[in-house]
Formats: structure tokens, sequence, C-alpha cells
């Protein structure tokens, strides 16, 4: 546990001194500054108003900025200092590679999830201080998918780097990775179902095993609880989960998704050469 | 203490070690030399557990690979090329003690006896350290605990004279209780630290032979030259070297340290021409101690040195 915690500690300290991390951080709490700067509060969508519009548009960007941000923060950090021989020289130190592995993804885990929840809470505040009324419940649930979000990409990214043997090649799977994510969103999928190619049985679960677009429903369920801008897979979804257990789906496939690829990049690092 | 049974590892199609046998004794001081690619590095990684591999390799019958934890907490490890960590220095040592059960304050004094003062780097990132500064943190690292088995990779490459003496006294202090990998491109950059030296090449080992040399590593020579006229470069490789001119720059005067002196005669011959007398001499540790003052700043004046 002292390993693994020391571990966290050094990816954390080295994550706050690099680039990435700055311009990361300036971005989403830069995201919040904006919306509330064009009266985002005041707008009006589908009958949201104040922080409960301000959170809907901000966790749609989320969802376009984190993904891509994580995957390639994660693939540059990970299999870049292997390759400028960090490794060779911190684990020949004695640490256990479970608390090496482990250790690193927890460190990197608070580093990436902290400025976006931090953002969150930093709209809170100054809805508070406007005396705008917060939508707790929603509050909750946003916080709960980002969190989730975040480690799904992170475990993604450290399979990522420990396939990938240079850090050109870990950036292309990555960018590779998440380009495909992109391309099998509903939209793309719908257009498929329009050549009838597919069953809307088959785009809907291509679709669902996709966390971004997990991600994409969850977010709209939360203020179109019946879907409707999903066109006709929103009956396929809701017949299989219903409202609150599609919520739930939300939540648990992609954490699952992100530890099972996280323990399958651990399994894969402690087979092969380290540095 | 080491043992490497048919040690053998591949990179794609290339064999980069070839059925490597070896066995390596308590207070062993070897010298692994070859040139690049010879399969040193490689060796080295998979002693520290960092490569898979063919083949068994054990220290202490425990495998480096299994038993990580137990194993690497015995090993002092200096690499060749110090890694590009953005980690204060603060952070370096007490991550390195706190895996190694070591009281940062040993590799402090460590630091400081290598001439490296810690307290106003300690906030600096690693990386930002000059190339001498960082060598000799790692190398007060690797030194700083109980280590049972040290591998350094070119460990004095980026020293100045007045730490490579004093790195080599700190060596002296724990011949006795440590094995020592010293790993060289150039046999005569480690000739006089070891006690057995191994040549690779080709990821086989191709000679393995032992070395007798009296002259212990905490031995120290002194030596004094007499040129024929004064030269700015040769001014300048002497105060490099901590020697003081005792003749109006035409006689030089200072101590060598005995692991060194091969180093230090290399250089000598870059200036055979201007050299009218030379004389380097086995020096007790008492007249060492009177000739100490050679390190800058005290400068040893009218001490004849030897011979």
């Amino acid at each position: 546990m002292k390993q693994l915690w020391l571990t966290a500690k050094l990816d954390i300290v080295e994550s706050l001194r690099a680039r990435w991390f700055q311009i990361y951080t300036l971005v989403f709490g830069g995201i919040v500054a904006l919306l509330f700067l064009f009266g985002l509060t005041e707008s009006r969508v589908l009958g949201f108003i104040g922080l409960s519009r301000l959170l809907v548009t901000y966790i749609q960007l989320t969802m376009a900025i984190l993904p891509i941000f994580v995957l390639i923060t994660t693939v540059r950090s990970v299999a870049g200092d292997r390759e400028a021989g960090v490794y060779e020289y911190l684990l020949s130190l004695p640490v256990s590679l479970a608390a090496w592995f482990w250790g690193k993804i927890l460190g990197r885990y608070i580093v990436i999830f902290l400025p976006v929840f931090g953002a969150m809470v930093l709209a809170v505040l100054i809805a508070l201080l406007r005396g705008i009324e917060v939508p707790w419940g929603m509050f909750g649930y946003y916080t709960a998918l980002l969190a989730v979000m975040a480690a799904c990409f992170l475990g993604l990214g450290m399979l990522i780097s420990a396939l990938a043997r240079s850090t050109d090649m870990a950036q292309g799977a990555a960018f590779l990775v998440w380009l495909t994510l992109l391309l099998f969103l509903d939209l793309i999928l719908l257009g498929v179902m329009i050549q009838g190619k597919v069953t809307p049985e088959v785009a809907v679960t291509v679709a669902l095993a996709n966390p971004l677009q997990v991600f994409r429903t969850a977010a709209l369920a939360l203020f179109d609880p019946q879907l409707i801008v999903l066109g006709p897979s929103a009956y396929v979804i809701l017949d299989l989960f219903g409202v609150t257990g599609y919520k739930v789906f939300a939540l648990a496939y992609p954490t699952v998704l992100g530890i099972g690829a996280a323990t399958l990049g651990y399994q894969l690092f402690r087979r092969g050469d380290l540095p | 203490m080491i043992s490497f049974s048919n040690v053998s590892k591949s990179f794609r199609k290339a064999r980069v070690l070839d059925d490597i046998s070896l066995d390596i004794g308590l207070s062993e001081r070897v010298a692994l030399i070859g040139s690049n690619g010879a399969g040193k590095t490689t060796l080295i990684r998979c002693l520290l557990g960092e490569y898979t591999f063919d083949g068994e390799v054990r220290i202490n019958g425990r495998d480096p690979r299994q038993e990580r934890t137990a194993v690497l907490g015995a090993i002092g490890f200096v690499p060749q090329l110090p890694p590009p960590l953005k980690m204060p220095v603060a952070q370096l040592i007490d991550f390195s003690a706190a895996l190694c059960g070591t009281d940062p304050a040993r590799i402090h004094q460590l630091a400081q006896r290598l001439g490296l003062d810690l307290t106003p780097i300690l906030v600096r990132p690693f990386v930002k350290l000059s190339g001498g500064m960082k060598q000799k943190l790692l190398i007060a690292i690797a030194l700083g605990r109980e280590a049972k088995v040290l591998v350094m990779d070119e460990p004095a490459a980026n020293l100045d004279p007045e730490a490579r003496k004093i790195f080599f006294e700190l060596l002296a202090e724990r011949q006795e209780d440590v094995t020592m990998l010293i790993s060289s491109h150039r046999l005569n950059e480690v000739s006089a630290l070891v006690n057995r030296v191994i040549e690779m090449d080709m990821g086989k080992v191709v000679l393995d032979d032992r070395v007798a040399d009296d002259v212990s590593l905490s031995g120290q020579f002194a030596c004094r030259i007499s040129i024929k006229r004064s030269e700015a470069a040769f001014i300048k490789a002497m105060g490099a070297w901590n020697f003081s001119d005792i003749g109006n720059g035409l006689e030089w005067a200072g101590v060598v340290p005995g692991p060194d002196r091969l180093r230090f005669m290399g250089m000598t011959s870059r200036y055979v021409a201007l050299i009218s007398d030379f004389s380097l001499a086995e020096a007790e540790l008492k007249e060492v101690g009177a000739a100490a003052p050679c390190v800058p700043g005290n400068p040893l004046r009218g001490q004849a040195a030897a011979n």
C-alpha cells in the first residue's frame, strides 16, 4: 500500500509540473468561465434554465474533449517515460509491479478527474453566489458520469501504453481508438440503418458497446428521459433497461470496461519487458 | 551471489544475449566491457528483472523478477544515462529512500561527500541538473542503502577528478561486503576498480579473466610534472585534476587517485612533447594527507610530492 501511494504521489507531482496538465486545467476551468460569461444560465433549452442548462452544456463539451485528452496524455506520458529511460531507473528500485502500475493509474486518475470536477464545483460556487438554484441530483449524477468517463478512458490509455512499444505508435493507436468510437456514434449508425444493412437491434447494441455513445445517451437521458432525440433507438434502449436501469448501466459498463482494459494492460506489462 | 544460467534474450529476430552462464561471488568487482551492442545493458536489465528472457538469473538464490522487492532492495543501480525525471530532487531522494527503507539523511551525506550540496537544489527538477550533479545524486542514492550488489553503468563518466577520487573511496569502504558489476565501453575507464574482467561481444562472453592489482581502491599517487614551457591547455588540464603550480607554471604537483592513474596518464600523454620530467609514486595515506591541500582553494605550495 505504501509503494502504491508513493508511486501515485510521484505521478501526481510529475503531472502537476507538466504543461499538458496546465492546459487541461485551463480548458475545463475556461469552459465554465466562458459559459457563465456568455450568460448561458439565462438561456433556455428544452425547459432547462439556470445551472442545469450550464451543466448540460458543460458535460456535452467535456464528452467531446476529455476522452481524447486522457487517451493522448496518458499514452504520451507512460510510453514516453518508458522510451526516455525513466522506467529503466525507477523500476530498478524495489517497487512491486502491481504497486507501480496501479499507483500510476491512481495518481493519473486523481490528476485528470480533479480539474474536471473542480470546474463543476466552481460552477456550483458561482451559482450559489449569484443565488441560482443548484440541481443537486443532476450535479451528483454528472459527477459520477465524469468520474466513470475518466476511469474508462484512463484504463484504455494504460492498455494502449502497455501494448505499444514507442510513443509514436501509442499516440497513433490512441487516436485511432478515439476516432473509431467517434465513428460509431449513433449518427453513423443511423446512416447505416437507413441503408438497411443492419437490424435496429444490432445497431443499438453496437452503440451501447461504445462508451462515448453510452455517456452521450446518459447525459441526454437526464433532460430527455424518453430519449425522443434518439428516434427509434430509444425504444430498444428503454425496453431493455428502463430510464433508471440505463442510468445505472451508463455508470457500470464504462467502469467495467476501464478496469478490464487496465487489468489486461497490467497483465501485459508484468509479463513483458519493462523498459 | 549472482548466477546467470544459460541466459538468452532476443528482440524480434536479433539475438542479443546468447546462452550466457556466469557466476559472480561476494566481494568480486567485475568490469563488464564490450562495444556498443555487445549485450552489456541487456545483461544488466536481465539482472535487475526488467527483461524477460530464457534461462535463469539468481541473486542469492532469488529470482529478481518474481521477488522484485526483496532482490532489488539489495541492489544499488547507477544508469549510464540519467533518466529525464521532472520531479524535484527532494522528492526523488524521499521516494527512493522510502522504497529502499533508508534514511534520506544518509543520501544527503553521501552527496555532500561527493561534493554535491543538495540544500540549494532540493526544489529543482532532477532533469534540470547538470550531468555531473545528476551522476553524483544517482551514486549517492545507490550507495545510500544497504546494497549487497552495486550495478553501475559508466558510473564515473561525468564526475570531476575530485568527485572520482571520493567515489573510489566510497567503493573501497564497501568492497569487502559488496559485489560490484561495472559496465563500460573501455577497460581503462574501470580497470583499476575491478578484480575481474568480463568482455562481451555479440551477446556472448568472450573473455572472463581475474585481475591482480596491488593498488587498493583508496590508494593514492603523488605526482610531479615539469614542463618545458607554459601552455594554456596544459594549465587548464592540470587545474581540472586539482594540481598546483609550484614553479611559475613550469612545475606542477598533485595527488592522483590510484584507480584513476591510467586515465591520468592517458591525459598527460597528450602533452608528451611538453613534459621534461614526470614522477608518479604510490603515497602512504599520511603523505597524501599532507599533500591534500592540492584541492581547489588550498594550493600545495613548496611540498615535494614524492619520489
